[in-house]
């Protein structure tokens, strides 16, 4: 199997897997990284959604030999203490039901926010368009990323 | 590891000090959290206590969720009972999540909105017990009586003014005899009950901590992805793993039944193992299809029940007589449950024992049927529950927890089976397909009689005979009828009343408007026949005053009949799972498309434990509504699914979403259940607005397809 040099959340990673995997798989199975979940495999649901060089990309369609030398960003890596604007607003909402879904919510709402930080609620919906909610705390969301956008 | 404790069933604490300075009011501990412990520790015998409290010397109070969490937020709310009893203060509490443990917890299971309302009184007994035994400890050490004592906050004072913190008499109370009888505090004088509290898992959740059963590892342990029959009804004939075997990672496959399971070092090892199996499948039952069911159900429609479910009056007279009779069939198809999180579960197999950790919704009853799949003692059987990533009912089945006990048996190892998307979508246990036809008879523009029957796939009974409106008809005739179906189903999110409360108040709203009755009015009268026949004897099972009380907070709430140019309402209501529900929607037309803003929602389910939580919980559950009464579709053709994936079962995202507001009816009672009774009557709501702007019924799910649109 080929070996792969990654970058994430500013840390540098040797893997050997298949060119094929997608890093969705690396992340969880290679190097420990759970928050990514995996929801659909078809980025369909946006649940595995992680930044690549900053923008939301859906990492169960990205196949680990188109990441190499870009940097990475998981949930894990979003902040240093798990204090993102987005991360404290979720909490001030107290935004999860069941949870699964909002690593990759947080991940396309920060994604929005580093290139739109005050986005209007139809730019948000257009964002957040890709992430299924299962529990439906999409209103939310959409009240916790308004709020994080005010505190940037 | 257990713990040195024995159990003794004449007393109600057995004691067993270790080292240190802290006390346990509890049962099992996780091994994990065992060593954090390292108190003294009691163990609580009681038939219906069912939390337990450790308290550390420092005064830190750790609480076990003895039920499983998947989004209903009883991992904070249950303790949040225990603790307000118990009185601390809810800054010194940690949650911890209990393994299953029949010997010391009761009904662990998540399902029928049940959790808080089941076991409030022994959460509530649970911290008031611990609170009793501290008391009597600091009373015992300071020589005065216990009567004199108060707590405040994990502190307990005496008549002097004396102070003393539960972390410094914990040890104490430990050796305290148990009280008998507690008292409960009144609700009135609730600190932390009816406090918006956060969730506990929060931190866990937004940092993408390990949480749910698809997270967890062990090491050594193989990943397990299985090919099952496409189609229900077909078994396996002969397959071919050799490319299989050529994938990088693949360890094994192995056939379990009509399966094929792939065990592979990683995830993706496994699913590209599976793609590669080449497998032939043969006819084992017959292969079934949608349209069949659709006229075998029709059929049944129009057959008379040899066992009525509930037969009041005389129904035949009533419509023999009436002016005129309106008469409606709604119908639904299958639903996948599509919870976020997709079925996966942990197994360990071995000859002495066998050990499971995932997400299960019931899992006293999953080790049941583990340990007679095995022929094991259900003592040598532990399951372990992780967060779970959605249930809806999905995970109160047991399926993927047998196989991956069959798997890890047949492959002497630990294994972890995940589903993926196209597994869990079209692997079964299905929301049943279901149809209705609604009879009333009208007189001197009145109803006058009612006649509703039933009908679905595997199921003993598609109609409620003692919810509304049994009771408010002096002539009314139920009648169920099952169709057998090799499709397997499983309660999916208010069971039955999922569908029947929109057909049924969509029916409502039809002949409110036949009769020229305002529709909310219509309801009131219906309520208060109800209590008029009750008052004859009539039986039923839901209050009327409550009925009548969300009714009228929802119409009060939303303006009813005086809303905004443009803005057009639909009404309904439902009472399921012991709570109470009312909705308005609101629908305005965009070109000349009905486009859905808003849905008000009155809510009676006794005391709100935790608002934050509970607003939550009914805003999910009238969207999760919405969503699947305007977009779930799910057939079948010569037994195959015909959706695998999101990209072909359409959920609702966040432009669909409507605005949703919440609002309790203050209450002093017992709490009732939250986690489905805002869903049933949501699509009725709607369906009635979309009438209101349209003029347009709508008599099935999903309403895209009814309307011809793509919805929004």
């Amino acid at each position: 199997m080929p070996t792969y040099k990654l970058t994430v959340n500013k840390k540098k990673y040797k893997v050997e897997v298949d060119a094929d995997t997608p890093l969705l798989w690396v992340l969880r199975d290679s190097l420990d990284l759970v928050g990514t979940k995996y929801g659909c495999g078809i980025a369909q649901c946006g649940a595995c959604t992680v930044h690549l060089d900053g923008k939301a990309v859906r990492s169960c369609v990205l196949p680990v030999a188109a990441v190499e030398g870009k940097e990475i960003t998981t949930i894990e890596g979003l902040s240093e203490k798990g204090n993102h604007p987005l991360q404290e607003a979720w909490a001030t909402v107290d935004v999860p039901q069941c949870g699964y879904c909002q690593a990759g919510q947080i991940m396309s709402a920060a994604a929005l926010l580093a290139s739109n930080p005050n986005p209007t609620e139809e730019e948000i919906m257009t964002a957040m368009q890709g992430n299924i909610c299962r529990c439906a705390t999409y209103n939310k969301i959409k009240e916790a990323i308004q709020i994080a956008a005010t505190q940037k | 590891m257990t713990m040195n404790t024995t159990y003794n069933r004449r007393s109600f604490f057995k004691v067993s000090a270790l080292a240190g300075g802290g006390v346990m009011f509890g049962f099992h501990l996780l091994q994990t959290q065992q060593a954090e412990a390292g108190l003294a520790e009691t163990l609580v015998n009681t038939s219906g206590l069912n939390g337990y409290i450790q308290i550390d010397s420092k005064g830190i109070v750790t609480i076990m969720s003895a039920n499983p969490e998947g989004g209903q937020n009883v991992k904070t709310s249950m303790p949040m009972v225990v603790a307000e009893e118990l009185d601390v203060a809810w800054k010194n509490v940690i949650v911890k999540q209990a393994p299953l443990d029949t010997k010391n917890f009761v009904r662990q299971v998540a399902g029928g909105s049940q959790s808080l309302r089941f076991s409030w009184k022994a959460l509530r007994t649970a911290g008031a017990t611990a609170r009793q035994m501290l008391i009597n400890a600091a009373a015992k050490k300071w020589g005065v009586n216990a009567s004199e004592c108060t707590t405040s906050e994990g502190i307990i004072t005496n008549a002097k003014g004396q102070k003393i913190t539960y972390g410094e008499i914990a040890e104490e109370a430990a050796k305290m005899e148990i009280p008998k009888d507690v008292t409960f505090k009144n609700p009135k004088d609730f600190k932390i009950i009816g406090k918006s509290t956060q969730n506990v898992d929060m931190k866990a959740i937004t940092t993408g901590q390990p949480l749910f059963g698809l997270d967890f590892k062990r090491e050594g342990m193989l990943y397990a992805v299985a090919l099952r029959p496409p189609a229900f009804g077909q078994k396996l004939d002969s397959f071919d793993d050799t490319e299989t075997r050529k994938v990088n990672g693949v360890k094994d496959v192995i056939k379990f039944g009509d399966k094929i399971a792939v065990l592979a070092t990683s995830t993706w090892a496994a699913i590209k193992g599976q793609r590669a199996l080449k497998a032939q499948w043969k006819e084992g039952t017959k292969l079934e299809s949608t349209e069949e069911h659709d006229k075998k159900m029709l059929a049944f429609l129009d057959t008379p029940s040899t066992a009525p479910k509930r037969n009041d009056g005389d129904v035949k007279a009533a419509f023999a007589s009436a002016d005129k009779v309106i008469e409606k069939v709604f119908q639904a198809p299958f639903m996948p449950h599509n919870t976020l999180e997709p079925m996966n579960f942990f197994g360990h197999v071995t000859a002495e024992k066998a050990e499971f950790v995932g997400p299960t919704q019931r899992p006293e009853q999953t080790r049941k049927e583990v340990a007679t799949l095995l022929g094991m003692k259900e003592e040598q059987i532990s399951i372990d529950m992780t967060r779970i990533g959605g249930g809806f009912g999905r995970r109160l089945m047991w399926d993927f927890v047998l196989e991956v006990a069959e798997i890890s048996k047949l492959a002497q190892k630990p294994i972890k089976l995940v589903f993926t998307r196209e597994d869990d979508m079209t692997c079964g246990q299905y929301r049943p397909a279901s149809k209705y036809k609604f009879r009333m008879a009208i007189k001197d523009k009145k109803a006058v009689a009612y006649h509703l029957t039933g009908t679905g796939t595997n199921g003993q009974n598609f109609v409620r005979e003692t919810f509304f409106p049994a009771g408010a008809f002096e002539n009314l005739l139920m009648e169920s009828h099952n169709l057998e179906s090799n499709i397997t189903i499983a309660p999916w999110r208010a069971p039955i009343t999922n569908f029947l409360a929109f057909a049924e108040q969509a029916f409502f709203d039809e002949v409110a408007k036949e009769i020229g009755a305002d529709p909310v009015q219509f309801r009131l009268d219906l309520f208060e026949q109800a209590r008029a026949n009750a008052q004859k004897g009539m039986k039923f099972d839901y209050d009327v005053d409550k009925s009548i009380g969300v009714i009228k907070l929802a119409a009060e709430k939303a303006n009813w009949g005086k809303a905004q140019k443009g803005v057009y309402q639909g009404f309904s209501t439902y009472y399921s799972h012991n709570t109470y529900v009312a909705q308005v929607a609101e629908v305005v037309l965009e070109n000349n498309t009905p486009v859905l803003k808003k849905i008000i929602c009155a809510i009676d389910c006794g005391i709100v434990v935790n608002p934050v939580a509970a607003v939550n919980q009914s805003e999910g559950g009238v969207i999760d509504g919405v969503g699947h009464a305007m977009f779930g579709d799910f057939a079948f053709v010569n037994g195959k699914p015909q959706a695998n994936n999101f990209n072909k079962f359409r959920l609702i995202r966040m432009n669909e979403a409507p605005k949703v507001e919440i609002h309790f009816v203050p209450s002093l009672n017992d709490p009732t259940g939250l986690g489905e009774p805002t869903l049933p009557p949501v699509g009725a709501a709607i369906a009635n607005a979309i009438a209101a702007a349209t003029g347009k019924r709508l008599y099935g799910f999903p309403f895209v397809k009814e309307l011809g649109t793509q919805g929004s």
